[in-house]
């Protein structure tokens, strides 16, 4: 594993809980200490958490901005992909003048800008069975942006395995969903067993994707894990949310734990993270 | 995905007292679209979820699954887009 910009255990800019808040920082997060259910104590908490984002793609991007702005006191970035001209209509964390530039460095440029409280952690590697471990192990909740299917099971996997919640989210076209899972109630797996044949399904690449559809499902996707941070409200656990930009319907159908999980069933065969590459039949391509 | 199978509808209406009478009666009119959801041994595709109202079917009685008339039947395939 190597880091960009420091490590995981790295400071967190005195962020951590019982600190008081600075006078800035009340200014800044004045809008959420209003909020009785977060308060100058939840504020706290949010500058205390450590969020890894997999991906700083379309769901990465506003996932990471929102987060930034809440103050969330680290976050970590996984992405080895280079910004291009082409991710620009939906992968808003990235400028015209990033075009070039690794994507977790355009990340940390705007993360910055948008809130210096944030303790950006950069991974500009692949996420692999090797390293997957080392990198999530320091982060409190996992938030998935990927594309492919390989570094979907792999999070999955090393998620559940470390007993890290994972948010995630999934674009195709005019249409994208949302859940939670947290360990012990459900995993990918339970949803969907195995993966699609390589090329049964088409990637955003191949199909396409309505640009502002990120913007829905990664700010979904930020609100779940701030809510988490928070314990708030009823999380998106079993249950997977659907939303259809073109009849702009939201509805849900519900993720059972299944108690024949290979990984988190009753009588688990998946101990330790395997070769996902050969499990999906397909290379990791970029992850967001 | 499965659009193309059923002439571009983003929903059909279908006969039947299952949720195996309920592909078999769309893939007459549909010929192919059964097989994006069956293995060619007739057993659901593991990437592809089916669920009757809100309900996995993997977790009620598969294909088996009784189907009533209000009963909307919702077909997820796996996709990894981010």
């Amino acid at each position: 594993m190597s880091s960009t910009n420091g490590t995981a255990n790295g400071t967190t800019n005195g962020a951590v809980k019982g600190t008081a808040l600075t006078l800035d920082q009340a200014r800044r997060y004045a809008r959420h200490i209003i909020l009785p259910e977060v308060g100058p104590m939840g504020q706290r908490q949010l500058l205390a958490a450590k969020v890894l984002l997999i991906g700083a793609g379309g769901l990465g991007s506003p996932a990471a901005l929102y987060l930034a702005a809440a103050g969330v006191g680290r976050i970590g970035i996984v992405d080895y992909d280079t910004v291009d001209l082409s991710n620009l209509h939906r992968q808003i964390i990235h400028g015209h003048h990033n075009i070039g530039v690794a994507k977790v460095d355009s990340v940390r440029e705007r993360l910055h800008d948008v809130n210096p409280d944030v303790d950006v952690v950069t991974f500009n590697e692949p996420i692999t069975s090797e390293n997957a471990f080392d990198i999530i192990r320091d982060f409190d909740i996992v938030v998935n942006g990927s594309d492919n299917f390989p570094t979907r099971y792999l999070v999955n996997d090393a998620c559940y395995l470390l007993k890290k919640p994972l948010v995630d989210g999934t674009l195709f076209r005019f249409e994208g969903r949302a859940n939670v899972f947290l360990p012990g109630k459900g995993c990918y797996r339970c949803l969907f067993p195995a993966p699609p044949p390589p090329g049964a399904v088409p990637s955003c690449a191949e199909a396409g994707v309505l640009g502002a559809m990120c913007g829905v499902i990664g700010t979904i996707q930020a609100v779940e894990t701030v809510k988490l941070i928070l314990n708030l409200g009823d999380p998106l656990v079993n249950r997977l949310m659907l939303f259809d930009s073109l009849s702009m319907e939201f509805r849900e159908v519900k993720i059972p734990r299944d108690p024949n999980c290979p990984l988190c069933g009753d009588n688990p065969t998946i101990h330790e993270l395997i070769d996902y590459e050969a499990f999906c039949g397909a290379p990791v391509t970029t992850l967001g | 995905m499965l659009r193309p199978t059923v002439g571009g509808e983003r929903s059909v209406a279908a006969e039947g007292a299952t949720l195996r009478e309920l592909i078999e009666n769309v893939n007459q009119r549909h010929p192919g679209f059964a097989g994006q959801l069956l293995e060619t041994t007739g057993k659901q595709r593991p990437f592809v979820n089916i669920y009757v109202n809100d309900e996995d079917v993997r977790y009620l009685k598969g294909l088996d699954t009784a189907v009533e008339a209000a009963d909307v039947i919702s077909i997820l395939p796996a996709v990894a887009g981010g």
